[in-house]
């Protein structure tokens, strides 16, 4: 079969900043595509990082991603409360363990001014240890950054692509877009498994793919070097020996090791950074999590005395520049959204808020919507705010709510039947598990993998 | 009078039927599962049922028989209900399908079980394919819900439990490619071993560990390291089963302040299986991971009758003194020895090891003093050794620490 397709903009790529594209522009009069390559939106990089609300603080002043961090944490902060998804606003403690990093303090708190961070301070050692009693020996003090927080990794994306799909975002999963050529009179025509779609303007947020893309169209501007960052999660039990986001003074080559809690209410523990070379290689490996274990022990020595729930690996979409790869060629209706490093999830409103500004500078017509935007409210599955369990008006409703089938983590049997009919429904386990929480704790699905499965494969059936 | 037990597994249903048994009124089961029986629902092999009811059962009818055994009894079996909160000092939160509500026994037994570390708990490296499991889904995959696993499995594992993963394999029509233990011998019965070395002509590879796991989405290769020699080699699969490993699920007993036993990593228990907590009593295999079912009934049948002691008045003891092993024995239960020492569940401790002894040779000792001294028969990783308890009525209640140490390897 051969499909025919049109639409006003084509995005392709659903990671946290394709789905932050697609929400901004279907707020306007337009018919927007949202393509992704894999089974699910935020289901790449955008699942695997460190989770953090930034200010940026510590972002290199100047730049576009200072400038978009900044915007974006203002915009994200505002959002996620309203329409659900979990964030905490945790305080961060840049810890210096030297002597030559607590020489570092100036420079950092003075980037901070200059990013507009003005809340710093610093904080003694005996205060630090009364704040993190937990931290092991030999921390020299630290600087506290009151405005970093958590935000939750899964819902962002899924609250982003829903929102967009009410508004009327054709939102079409597993489409991988094989190729795209230019159209002589504007507009670009894009190769998909069993069919073509027709763009008036085309929007570039493949991640780490970004630069492949990017070259079919004839640039040239950088190339994505995926960084791998490993991470390990611990159990849940773990979580009061934290309080704050536990940071390292930076280096030339990374942000360091952190210690953070989640959302979800662990302790994470991550993450390594080492430059590879295939962009699906999101393996762990044993040095990674032997020298975060190492780590992990120096910087808070109890966390070890408690169970790993889970450990993963993210790629990050580094490039050989030090700022994003945001470009609108104004005359084709190309945007290109690339080099979104690990601050992508706290600027993702405000890099798509910037695209949007670029691309009506470049003539698109942006007239907004007719009628009241979407009501639109995630399921909650942070720890911060009620889960649908411990709600009694949920469950008096529906008994589903009160059937808890995930254990470790309280994901009712309401919740994950809700997340396989959703807007955007769940497609897979790893879908489910991003909706719901259901199979990510500490039994990895011991009690509920075989149910789980159980109901993924009726819901494929019917 | 209200006792709860919280958990519906062996320990836990033959818990309820002892209070019943012993006239305790008002005794209620919560279990967070659709069906009561624990484990047992999903290990389809017989040998179930032998030291507490006198016959063998399969897993299923053995699970079957103990709620049955304990509904007739008059106890109440809670399904599809789950604690969510229980703070030290505070009652039970309970939230089912019929709302939550919160609810305040005059004792509580702790019968919550164990699970099997998952493979990121044992931190195996790679990347993270479909057909990763531990016995407890492949069994509950295979017999509960009949759904297939793969073709090809890696067995992790050489205890009993892994030989009924192997066992469930074989009814899913899997073939199990091989078992790997990171010790220098398996730890099952010789029997086990033989029985399926004949039936399913699966290698075991000793001093063996699974040092990564490839594929994409679903498992394609697992890399396997010789301890000895520091050599690896590939093996292709497409499931890899952990078995065994097992930690007790003790996250309730955390959540309700009780003293944990840093060695099992369950509630911290006396003889009489009390824990620190004024009232509540803790049995089966969330004191330590894992007995075998029948094992575990017994001990909650124990803390169901030291329960029903204390409902009629008994003095909650007041001194406490732990038992701490020393390396290479790992630990011991119970762990604790109050000032109203009596006898352990079937009338020993159980003692674990981290090395092979045949006839070794045990002390115990307070602040100096040895209570008992002796040779037990012989120890075996991950397999329990019994321990006569007779010295318990020797400790000081005011005494340190009590010391179990290894004085020869026989």
């Amino acid at each position: 079969m051969s499909e025919r397709l049109e639409t006003d903009v084509a995005i392709v790529g659903a990671g946290v900043v394709g789905c932050a594209i697609a929400r901004e522009l279907c707020r306007f009069d337009l018919r927007v595509t949202l393509l992704e390559a894999g089974p699910d939106v935020g289901a790449g990089t955008s699942k695997a990082n460190t989770a953090l609300l930034h200010t940026g603080f510590d972002a290199k002043p100047g730049t576009l991603e200072a400038r978009l961090v900044a915007r974006g944490y203002e915009l994200l902060s505002e959002y996620a409360p309203r329409v659900g998804i979990p964030v905490e606003r945790t305080g961060a403690l840049l810890v210096a363990w030297t002597e030559e990093q607590a020489a570092e303090f100036p420079a950092i708190l003075e980037a901070a001014r200059a990013n507009g961070c003005i809340d710093l301070r610093t904080v003694a050692a005996e205060e630090l240890y009364q704040r993190e009693p937990h931290l092991g020996p030999g921390a020299q003090g630290a600087i506290e950054v009151p405005g970093e927080g958590l935000v939750c990794p899964f819902t962002t994306p899924l609250a982003y692509a829903t929102e967009a799909v009410l508004s009327g975002c054709d939102l079409r999963r597993s489409t991988p877009v094989e190729s795209v050529a230019r159209l002589e009179d504007g507009g670009f025509r894009l190769t998909l498994p069993g069919g073509e779609l027709t763009a008036g303007r085309l929007v570039n947020a493949a991640g780490l793919h970004s630069d492949e893309l990017d070259r079919m169209l004839g640039h040239d501007g950088f190339t994505v070097t995926p960084r791998r960052g490993e991470l390990i999660v611990f159990d849940k039990l773990a979580r009061p020996l934290v309080r704050h986001i536990v940071l390292a003074v930076p280096t030339k080559i990374t942000k360091g090791v952190l210690i953070a809690p989640t959302v979800f209410g662990n302790v994470m523990l991550g993450p390594t950074a080492e430059d590879v070379e295939r962009k699906d290689d999101t393996g762990s490996t044993r040095a990674g999590l032997d020298y975060l274990m190492s780590e992990g022990g120096r910087i808070m020595p109890e966390l070890l005395e408690h169970e790993v729930t889970a450990v993963y690996a993210g790629l990050r979409a580094a490039t050989e520049h030090a700022d994003y790869q945001v470009s609108v060629h104004a005359p084709e209706g190309y945007a290109c959204v690339g080099g979104i490093r690990s601050t992508g999830l706290s600027a993702s409103m405000a890099i798509a808020e910037h695209v949007r500004e670029q691309l009506g500078e470049a003539g698109l017509r942006l007239e907004p919507k007719a009628g009241q935007p979407p009501e639109l409210r995630m399921p909650n599955i942070g720890e911060a705010g009620l889960r649908a369990h411990q709600r009694d008006d949920l469950i008096e409703r529906d008994a589903e709510y009160g059937r808890i089938v995930c254990f470790c983590e309280r994901a009712t049997s309401g919740e994950i039947r809700d997340a396989l009919a959703s807007d955007v429904p769940a497609v897979d386990l790893d879908g489910l598990r991003r909706r719901t929480r259901a199979h990510m704790g500490r039994c990895q699905g011991f009690f509920c993998g075989a149910e789980l499965a159980a109901r993924l494969d009726a819901r494929e059936a019917s | 009078m209200t006792v709860v037990v919280l958990g519906g597994g062996p320990a836990g249903l033959a818990a309820a039927l002892e209070l019943r048994r012993l006239a305790t009124r008002g005794v209620v089961v919560v279990e967070r599962e659709s069906d009561p029986g624990g484990i047992p629902r999903h290990a389809q092999h017989q040998g179930f049922g032998i030291r507490d009811l006198h016959r063998p059962f399969s897993g299923p009818a053995y699970a079957r028989r103990y709620a049955q055994l304990a509904s007739e009894a008059g106890a109440e079996i809670r399904t599809g209900t789950m604690v969510t909160g229980w703070s030290p000092g505070g009652p039970l939160e309970l939230t089912g399908p019929g709302g939550r509500e919160t609810i305040d026994p005059d004792a509580v037994i702790l019968t919550t079980g164990c699970r099997e570390r998952p493979r990121s708990a044992r931190l195996v490296p790679g990347s993270r394919p479909e057909g990763v499991m531990t016995t407890g889904t492949l069994q509950q995959l295979v017999y509960l819900k009949g759904r297939p696993v793969g073709e090809r499995a890696l067995i992790v594992g050489a205890e009993h439990v892994s030989f009924s993963a192997l066992v469930t394999l074989g009814h899913a029509g899997a073939k199990a490619v091989g078992m790997t233990t990171e010790l220098r011998a398996h730890q099952t019965l010789a029997l086990f071993r033989a029985g399926a070395a004949l039936r399913w002509r699966t290698p075991l590879w000793t001093s063996t560990v699974v040092s990564a796991i490839h594929g994409r989405p679903r498992v394609e290769e697992v890399e396997l390291t010789d301890l000895e020699t520091g050599t690896t080699r590939a093996v292709e699969c497409d499931t890899v089963v952990f078995t065994a490993d097992w930690i007790p699920d003790h996250e309730l007993a955390v959540m309700g302040g009780l003293d944990m036993d840093p060695a099992t990593r369950g509630p911290a228990v006396d003889t009489a299986l009390r824990t620190s907590r004024e009232s509540a009593f803790a049995a089966g295999n969330l004191l330590q991971g894992a007995e075998p079912a029948d094992v575990a009934a017994l001990s909650g049948r124990h803390a169901a009758a030291t329960a029903a002691e204390y409902l009629r008045g008994s003095a909650w003891p007041e001194q406490r003194v732990p038992i701490e092993c020393e390396a290479p024995l790992q630990w011991i239960s119970p762990n604790v020895v109050s000032s109203r020492a009596s006898a352990p569940p079937r009338g020993c401790f159980a003692l674990r090891s981290n090395e092979f002894a045949s006839g070794p040779r045990i002390e115990v000792a307070q602040d100096g003093r040895t209570l008992w001294d002796g040779r037990i028969r012989r120890l075996l990783p991950r397999r329990s050794a019994r321990l006569p308890a007779g010295w318990a009525a020797k400790v000081e209640p005011a005494g340190g620490p009590v010391r179990v140490r290894l004085v020869h390897h026989g």
